[in-house]
């Protein structure tokens, strides 16, 4: 079953992991300040990470292409983070460090991450701040005029900087601003309403991608020395999740098809703060910030039948589920804890609101102690949302919350330099595996995007480049492209050939069922088995079944819809098949038959200390898994406890 | 508590940026009130789709009011009648049974319709890419606590800052005048002392920009009425007040207090 690989080195530099970067950057092979314009490289995606590499990469001087679906790159999900960025700025004084932050990282992790890529995030955490702030990020201020911080999950330091509810929305815009700068001077082209649809290797390199332009239809090659794919998670395998509606996996699953492996798949986040389905329609599920939980007390009435309304019921008929479990950690327990207590109790059948699919976010306490303008400056805009959405106001009747699909922590499979095991091609932000293990913490995917764009990549990619001086990309004529461009246009002309009865939407809808049913907050063996084999009988239904209007040669939204979902269902499988081989439970993966006695996860270091990277083969159930082992010299292997 | 309504719709249909456009009258019943507007377009495409009808093409993405993307008039009302709302947050709960509801894409010379409710608003793009931004390289900043903001400053800016690009401002001004948009991302960086450097530059190549494809403010405020994030016209002011001094100051003198 395990198969090592060669291609799975990860090129983690030697010495203690404090010099590791330090010394990777003397060490790596430097392209001249004038030469540097001579390499061309594309940067799929214009979210944090794509939109900082990027633009960094063009102030160094590289000619750098950008490829975004969206109709400008200030569209990228990453848009919609809400609650904060953290940095080990010890700016609190209450003693946190480099240290401090690679250690909760790992440990929040569920000690399933490489070390030396989390000790570099932390390093270059507080780099990110100092250079978000110069480029303006209106980031929250204390009457001095200094940084304000807010503590998050799985920390007991106050290490998050954030601007209001919309601290994605600002560092987006930052990075956004610096690629537009670069834009008008010319160094970046920008290729908006595209997207990639297959990546194109020539003698072993990634020579170039297939795009297709979304209002044209026309599919066309773009060929470069190295290509950065920053194109997201994959959350919406699940349908329902809080991603935008047009994230999806087509770039890395394109790519893993070529030969990049995927690694952990079955990583996947399910937050636990995010306003609970209302009805069968639902086209998304919305996020109310973690920051919430630094302020407001989760519960339920311990009875469950209880009719008295909400603010009725006194306080020795509350039962404070995380208070109670964690009592040292509290509101405060990491993402993937806190998903499940809320899910236990709903389970039992104590869930709250009119589908008792829900637990109570109070946020009365805070009110009466801090007072209602407090509450209001913190979280007036979502609060707002909340209102907007569900007609109740959280001033004075608690909000209700259940776990939804947020974030996917696997990926594509990168080494210490963020490259893919496709030589030349590399993977950034959320679409790479690397840093966050099984589970990753509050406010720290806007850190790992901006790490990954504005420091790592630029300084990595040179290293590469610098030996190929002098050569040529594969033209976009070469034989290669040409056919990657007709198996594209086989493959969309193929969608509208079918000429079914079922919409694209039907059978996400129904793929996200399965997934969620089998594959979401809690798996077991048997559940498994039983998607992998609906997936595929949904797949052929797909295949026979499918109705898409209208031609390719246009404007086509069901048709872009039906290429996203395709990969979906291939995804899919790899996902159970991820969580099938994976006899454990750790983090975001919590298996029904590894649990302790009072239902915590119980994760095997004997057998699973390591990532699991699938190879293609041709057909995702018979995918190759190899297996990259992690060593945990510095963040001990221990049972996570937030008790 | 939801319920539902039968609604008839009139949408406009346009297939091409070239192509005559027209409104067409289409039925949407038994509409749940708990779903949001974008829901009820979702249901109605699936509709069309079901009778061998081409689904109606909008721009859409995070359904939760921040992208910015999501782009339609509501019986005459950017974003629809909800005030500080993008159409996405709008909720089907403010209509009543019977009504018929005019759809149309944003309308202005700046904006041309790309297909059906969907409009091209890469004019933005290039107001934020003539200055929009600080010029700061990636590597080169100091100490994130070495530039103090004042608190009132930094929530100015702020209110400023979380436009989220939506084009509704332009949309909702008879004159389709982008000046709100400019004014707000002009604002942002021109209330910050990190912006200072570039202010008197950035605040003339962005309004000269914009001048270039919007048509001119007259004061009518509607702008400030639609826009979901209700940013305020008084950062307009502001702009006037930067660009007119960038015709007059020196800018070799930029660095003395005045």
């Amino acid at each position: 079953m395990l198969a090592s690989s060669t291609r799975l080195d990860a090129k983690t530099p030697s010495g203690p992991i404090e010099e590791q970067w330090d010394s990777y950057k003397f060490n790596a092979k430097l392209v001249n300040p004038a030469n540097k314009r001579r390499y061309e490289i594309i940067v799929v995606g214009s979210g944090l990470a794509g939109a900082a590499a990027a633009a960094t990469f063009a102030e160094l001087g590289y000619a750098v292409k950008v490829f975004t679906f969206h109709d400008s790159p200030r569209r990228a999900h990453s848009i919609a983070a809400q609650g904060g960025i953290n940095a080990s700025k010890n700016y609190r004084g209450d003693g946190d460090s480099v240290y401090r932050l690679f250690y909760d990282t790992v440990k929040g992790g569920d000690f399933r991450s490489r070390e030396s890529n989390v000790y570099r995030l932390a390093q270059l955490s507080g780099s990110i701040i100092d250079q978000c702030v110069a480029q303006g990020v209106p980031f929250a201020r204390e009457y001095g005029g200094l940084l304000d911080n807010r503590s998050f999950g799985g920390a007991q330091v106050s290490r998050t900087f954030y601007a209001r509810g919309q601290t994605g929305q600002q560092l987006l815009l930052g990075a956004y601003q610096a690629l537009a700068r670069q834009i008008g001077l010319g160094t970046v082209r920008l290729y908006q309403r595209t997207e990639m649809l297959d990546v194109v290797v020539v003698d072993g390199r990634c020579a170039g991608i297939v795009v297709r332009d979304l209002i044209t239809g026309d599919i066309t090659s773009h060929s470069a020395h190295a290509v950065v794919l920053a194109t997201g998670g994959y959350s919406n395998a699940f349908f329902l999740s809080t991603n935008a509606k047009a994230c999806n996996t087509t770039a890395i699953w394109r790519a893993h098809r070529r030969g990049a492996f995927f690694a952990n798949p079955c990583y996947t986040q399910i937050h636990p703060t995010c306003i609970p389905q209302s009805d069968e329609f639902q086209s998304k599920l919305t996020l109310m910030s973690e920051s919430l939980r630094n302020d407001a007390r989760i519960w339920v009435p311990k009875n469950p039948d209880d009719p008295r309304p909400s603010n009725q019921i006194p306080e020795d008929e509350r039962d404070y589920l995380l208070e109670r479990r964690y009592p040292s950690f509290g509101n405060l327990a990491p993402r993937d804890i806190a998903s499940r207590a809320a899910k236990l109790e709903v389970d039992r059948g104590k869930g709250v609101g009119p589908l008792k699919n829900g637990v109570y976010l109070d946020l009365s306490d805070a009110i009466a102690r801090l007072g209602e303008d407090t509450i209001r400056e913190r979280y007036g805009n979502l609060i707002e949302m909340y209102e907007r959405i569900t007609d109740e106001n959280p001033y004075t009747v608690p909000m209700r919350i259940y776990p939804a699909p947020h974030y996917t922590m696997g990926g594509l499979w990168v080494d210490y330099e963020l490259m893919t095991s496709i030589t030349g091609l590399y993977c950034a932000g959320e679409a790479n595996f690397s840093d966050h293990g099984a589970n990753r913490l509050g406010a720290s995917a806007l850190m790992q995007g901006l790490a990954d764009g504005y420091f790592v990549l630029p300084a990595t990619i040179g290293n590469y480049l610098a030996p190929l001086l002098g050569t040529k990309p594969a033209p976009t004529d070469h034989p290669e492209f040409k056919r990657a461009e007709q198996e594209t246009r086989d493959r969309f002309n193929g969608f509208l050939a079918i000429k079914g009865t079922r919409s694209v939407d039907f059978f996400h809808r129904e793929l996200g069922r399965i997934m969620w049913n089998y594959c979401g907050m809690e798996r077991s063996a048997e559940g498994l088995e039983k998607a992998l084999s609906e997936i595929p009988a949904l797949r052929e239904e797909f295949r026979s079944d499918l109705r898409v209007l209208g031609a390719g040669d246009t404007l086509n939204q069901s048709l872009e819809k039906a290429g996203r979902v395709d990969d979906f269902f291939e995804l899919g499988m790899l996902m159970c098949r991820d969580a099938l081989e994976r006899n454990e439970s750790c983090g975001g993966h919590f298996r029904t038959e590894y649990q302790t006695a009072d239902g915590e996860a119980q994760r095997d270091d004997d057998h699973f200390a390591h990532v699991a990277a699938w190879e293609w083969t041709g057909d995702p159930l018979r995918a190759q898994r190899n297996v990259e082992p992690l060593d945990f010299e510095y963040a001990h292997l221990a049972t996570r406890s937030y008790k | 508590m939801s319920n539902t309504i039968n609604l008839t719709l009139r949408v406009w249909r346009q297939a091409g940026p070239d192509m005559p456009g027209a409104f067409e009258t289409i039925d949407a019943a038994g509409i749940n009130t708990d779903m949001s507007f974008l829901e009820m377009l979702d249901i109605v495409n699936e509709r069309l789709n079901s009778g061998g009808a081409p689904p109606i093409t909008f721009d859409h993405d995070c359904r939760e009011g921040i992208c910015g993307t999501c782009s339609l008039m509501v019986d005459g009302q950017a974003h629809g009648p909800q005030k500080g709302t993008a159409v996405c947050q709008l909720h089907m709960r403010k209509f009543h049974d019977g009504q018929t509801i005019v759809v149309e894409p944003w309308r202005a010379a700046a904006f041309p319709v790309i297909k059906d409710l969907m409009v091209d608003r890469s004019a933005f793009d290039r107001i934020i890419e003539a200055g929009g931004f600080i010029s700061a390289h990636t590597g080169g900043a100091p100490d994130a606590n070495l530039i103090l903001v004042p608190k009132p400053v930094a929530e100015s800016a702020m209110d400023a800052a979380q436009c989220i690009g939506c084009g509704a401002c332009v949309a909702a001004c008879p004159n389709g005048a982008a000046n709100l948009f400019t004014a707000a991302k002009v604002a942002h960086l021109n209330l910050l002392p990190q912006g200072q450097p570039e202010r008197l530059s950035r605040v003339e190549a962005m309004v000269d920009t914009m001048e270039e494809y919007f048509g001119s403010c007259t004061n009518h405020g509607e702008c400030e009425e639609a826009c979901p994030k209700e940013i305020s016209i008084d950062f307009i002011a502001l702009m006037n007040r930067d660009y007119l001094k960038s015709k007059v100051k020196n800018n070799r003198l930029l660095a003395r207090a005045d």
